[in-house]
């Protein structure tokens, strides 16, 4: 895997530019030595205080105020700001504090080091050594490491102009090198040397299956007919994922680029974007920017000269998941029902009105100008072997930092949850990560440190997705989680194939029985049975991993599945018709909130007494396990 | 086209007629409609089928495939309530059901007054602050029970 | 703007790269960046730039301040999201930038020059394509 020594050694580099680039003279040290800066705020320094729910569990408010009170007594109060901060990731290091504008990051500071910490870095203005966070062994301490773990275990491909640029102004979008990959393949390259160079990168289609884009550009390329398309998939449907969105808002002119670069390569002079009606920001931004593309000629008649045509469309998705498939979408936006239809042909042959098609989802085409503008051979060297470049993420769930992250290929996924996302809010446990929504799987905590790649993915059960990736803890229960995605499954299948149709259908129907406790023994037989028959005789990809949060949750937590079948008992108490919530007579205190927030009501108990729930009338909402403040109500 | 389609706006008769050629155009115009209505009122899709001479069998086949489309008249405020993934976990179904028991109403029904529908929606997109919900074009991030009440009177006053 | 031909194209982006509002480049200017995705805005990032905006104004000091709104910078458990870069100061990204914080922003951190606390969050990774330039020593396209 050399891929992968190569991005562990990529990191601190990518780091590295708030030096370097000081002298590449493009970006300026953020922070660091403006010019201009020099002499006002030479002297003041920055201290941040990590303020985050980890770092205040490690007592970083008396931190807080110790370095205040030392400032203080130090006499250097005027030459340091201290101020407290939201979480910078890394929990575990905690507390942290960042010096500005030196930027050097200190890990596990105690109250007792203020003292140290002032004196050194604010009056003497020298490192306190031992403080300042090293980079595992690799790396020897450097003193001018920018940290923040949400940004720093990134690396900006997809999402470089997310945040920067202002996506409704071609200008900026010019400014930051956009339209220059598609003027160096209008004029340097030949569609063929496209091909090859996008081949040659290995990237390959970020919508889930992880299809080389190459090749699908080279197979639409040498099929022969009068009239191709180009297709972009921005149908994003997994529910909790929102990476394409979130892509169109901040950078439309990237996705609208690439499919001009497409258009030139396979010959193809028309592309449509077929787009999730619910997106009404991405969707307007899209217009916009095509509009502008238009103005400049970048998009139209004879494009920059060349002598070139494409021209770019939106169309509208309407709220069907299975038009996230390929053919199915490409139905949908010939004015159908959105049904797929068997491959072969693939849309390279036949796609959109039986012509030949590439389609590719936001992501993949974001990627496509870095590619053209840095090469192959710069790509490749991003990510891993067989899984090259980056991968945004839709971090959600139980999370401390929630958010947008793209990291290299390679990475792993406790970098991810533990280092960028800062771990489990409230302190609770990992439970398991689902990526791939509805059509992938859960993993589990020992496989946190697989590297995240294509197949990596697939091994441990689940699949790359489009990028969601949700986080569970202990009080999340997997059967439940499991019926939460065979609903959606039965709700969005189209309902073509048997396989599909009824598969979801009666997986359902078993699931909820089991959550309502009247689950039978050999369950999960029958489960395991028709998932297993659905991902073999599904029409498309829909059915076909449909199955997969049931039986990855299944292989992963039996015992869970078997606890609610026999015992008729939740864990996580997530199940309402398996939990039964009772007062514990030794921690009842009787000052009667329960009783009040109840609203049945069926707590009752004298005051500064015991208070008791009748099961018979309890509607199990959770309130009083909410409202008790002393630890008194328990479920089970 | 001379005879312009009565009942329809002259926007959107307009609209129709831009479109009525592109190849592939039925959804873009019952957006167009839904936009327009609120809903697919049954003598606009009639309306539809004539203008563009499609049948009215495959018209309605397509309105029932997708979810967007509705077939019903909502109420004057349609609060979607987010049912993706991170949502969920963070206790939207609670959330679908308490609006319901304040509102009075079940599935796609409709207040009394006609103010309100509730309509579960699958993610809104803006999974970093769920549970969400969104009244019209308002989007309502990390909603609690509690607030429900308040945000409902909100709109009823408005 | 007429249709460009690749050498026209080339030059306006020489021209831009000089002149774009951006936080990346050293400025005379205070520069402000709102992070306007859906996200962000369902957070109440208009009301926080009306704000800013109005604020800006009382203070009369719109000719040092240039604003702009931009995509999402992916934090989105603290939207709304601001980044401003203080001639002179560290840039710095706020979170949870509310009417009344974007209030106090232009009047803290932008006149009087001090940063705000408990509403500071990480700066944006810099970019691959910086990266690449920076290491390559080299400051123009390709």
């Amino acid at each position: 895997m050399t891929g992968e020594k190569e991005v562990a050694e990529s990191r601190p580099i990518g780091a590295a530019p708030v030096g370097a680039a000081a002298s590449g003279g493009m970006v300026a040290p953020v922070g660091a030595a403006a010019p201009g800066a020099g002499a006002a705020a030479g002297a003041r320094q920055y201290l941040l205080v990590c303020g985050g729910e980890g770092c205040q569990s490690w007592k970083s408010e008396e931190l807080f105020l110790a370095l205040h009170q030392q400032a203080e007594t130090l006499g250097v109060k005027n030459e340091v700001q201290i101020i407290r901060t939201g979480c910078f990731g890394f929990c575990e290091k905690g507390p942290i504090v960042k010096v500005m504008p030196s930027e050097t990051f200190y890990c596990g500071v105690k109250p007792e080091d203020a003292k140290e910490i002032i004196a050194g870095r604010i009056a003497a203005k020298k490192d306190v050594e031992r403080l300042v966070y090293k980079k595992e062994e690799r790396l020897a301490a450097t003193t001018r490491v920018p940290e923040g773990a949400f940004y720093n275990k990134q690396f900006r491909i997809v999402l470089r102009n997310c945040g920067v640029i202002d996506p409704e102004n071609i200008d900026e979008y010019i400014a930051r090198d956009g339209y220059a990959a598609l003027g160096k393949a209008l004029f340097t390259m030949s569609p063929l040397e496209v091909v090859a160079e996008l081949r040659a990168s290995g990237l390959r289609g970020r919508g889930g299956a992880g299809f080389p884009t190459g090749l699908k550009w080279e197979l639409t390329r040498v099929a022969p007919s009068d009239q191709k398309y180009v297709i972009c998939n921005a149908d994003e449907g997994d529910p909790g994922a929102y990476m394409d969105r979130a892509t169109i808002e901040g950078d439309p002119h990237s996705v609208v680029e690439a499919m001009a670069i497409c258009g030139y390569t396979v010959g193809a002079t028309k592309g449509y974007v077929y787009i999730r009606a619910e997106y009404p920001l991405a969707i307007e931004r899209l217009k916009i920017a095509i509009r502008q593309a238009e103005e400049y000629g970048l998009l139209g008649k004879n494009i920059l000269g060349s002598g070139v045509d494409f021209e770019l469309e939106i169309r509208l998705g309407a709220g069907a998941f299975v038009c996230g498939e390929e053919t199915a979408l490409m139905r949908s936006l010939e004015g159908n029902r959105g049904m797929p239809v068997p491959k072969p042909p693939y849309p390279a042959t036949s796609g959109l009105w039986k012509k030949p098609t590439v389609i590719n989802n936001v992501e993949t085409f974001a990627n496509v100008p870095m590619v053209i503008l840095k090469g192959s051979k710069w790509f490749a060297s991003i990510g891993t072997e067989k899984s090259t470049g980056t991968k945004v993420f839709a971090l959600t769930g139980k999370i401390r930092n929630s958010g947008l992250v793209e990291v290299p290929m390679g990475t792993t996924l406790r970098e991810i949850i533990f280092d960028i996302g800062g771990g489990i809010r409230g302190g609770r446990k990992f439970k398991g990560v689902q990526t791939g929504g509805p059509s992938g799987g859960i993993i589990t905590a020992k496989d946190l440190d697989a590297p995240i790649s294509y197949e990596s993915l697939t091994a441990l059960g689940s699949m790359m997705g489009s990028g969601g990736m949700i986080v569970m803890d202990e009080d999340d229960c997997v059967v439940d989680v499991s019926k939460f995605y065979m609903d959606f499954c039965v709700d969005e299948s189209c309902g073509k194939c048997a396989p599909c149709r009824i598969g979801t259908n009666q997986m359902y129907t078993i699931l909820d029985r089991i959550t309502k406790g009247n689950g039978e023994e050999g369950d999960l037989g029958k489960l395991e049975k028709i998932g297993q028959a659905m991902t073999k005789a599904s029409l498309c990809m829909l059915g076909g991993s449909a199955a997969n949060p049931t039986l990855s949750t299944i292989r992963h937590f039996r015992d869970e599945y078997m606890e609610h079948i026999h015992d008729h008992k939740c864990r996580s108490g997530s199940c309402k018709a398996l939990v039964r919530f009772t007062i514990l007579a030794d921690k009842c205190i009787g000052c009667g909130l329960c009783a009040r927030r109840c609203p049945v009501p069926c707590i009752s108990g004298e005051k500064k007494g015991v208070h008791v729930i009748d099961q018979a009338k309890c509607v199990k909402c959770g309130e009083c396990f909410v409202s008790c403040k002393f630890g008194a109500v328990v479920k089970a | 086209m001379e005879k312009a389609e009565t009942g329809f706006s002259p926007e959107l008769s307009a609209f129709i007629a831009e479109w009525k050629d592109k190849p592939g155009n039925l959804i873009m115009l019952l957006h167009r409609i839904q936009e327009e209505y609120g809903y697919i009122p049954r003598d606009a899709a009639e309306r539809l089928a004539r203008s563009i001479e499609l049948p009215l069998a495959k018209i309605y086949g397509v309105i029932t495939f997708y979810h967007f489309f509705k077939t019903k008249k909502p109420g004057k405020n349609t609060i979607s309530i987010c049912l993706g993934t991170a949502c969920y976990l963070k206790g939207s179904q609670a959330l679908i059901d308490e609006a319901r028991d304040i509102l009075g109403i079940e599935g796609d029904e409709v207040t009394d007054d006609g103010l309100f529908s509730i309509d579960p929606v699958r993610c809104l997109g803006c999974c970093g602050l769920a549970p969400v919900l969104m009244v019209g074009n308002q989007v309502h991030a990390k909603v609690t029970k509690d607030q429900l009440v308040d945000i409902i009177a909100k709109y009823k006053s408005a | 703007m007429a249709k460009m031909t690749v050498a026209t194209l080339n030059e306006h982006r020489a021209t831009m790269k000089k002149t774009y509002p951006t936080t990346l480049q050293p400025s005379p200017l205070t520069r402000i960046v709102v992070g306007m995705g859906t996200c962000g805005i369902a957070a109440g990032a208009q009301e926080a730039w009306d704000e800013m905006k109005k604020s800006i104004a009382e203070f009369g000091i719109e000719a040092s301040v240039q604003m702009k709104k931009t995509g999402c910078m992916g934090l989105c458990q603290v939207e709304p999201t601001v980044e401003i870069a203080v001639p002179g100061m560290p840039t710095v990204i706020y979170g949870k930038v509310t009417a009344e914080v974007a209030k106090r922003l232009v009047r803290k951190h932008i006149v009087e020059k001090t940063l705000i606390d408990g509403h500071i969050q990480d700066r944006p990774a810099i970019d691959i394509v910086a990266y690449v330039k920076a290491s390559e020593g080299e400051g123009g396209t390709r």
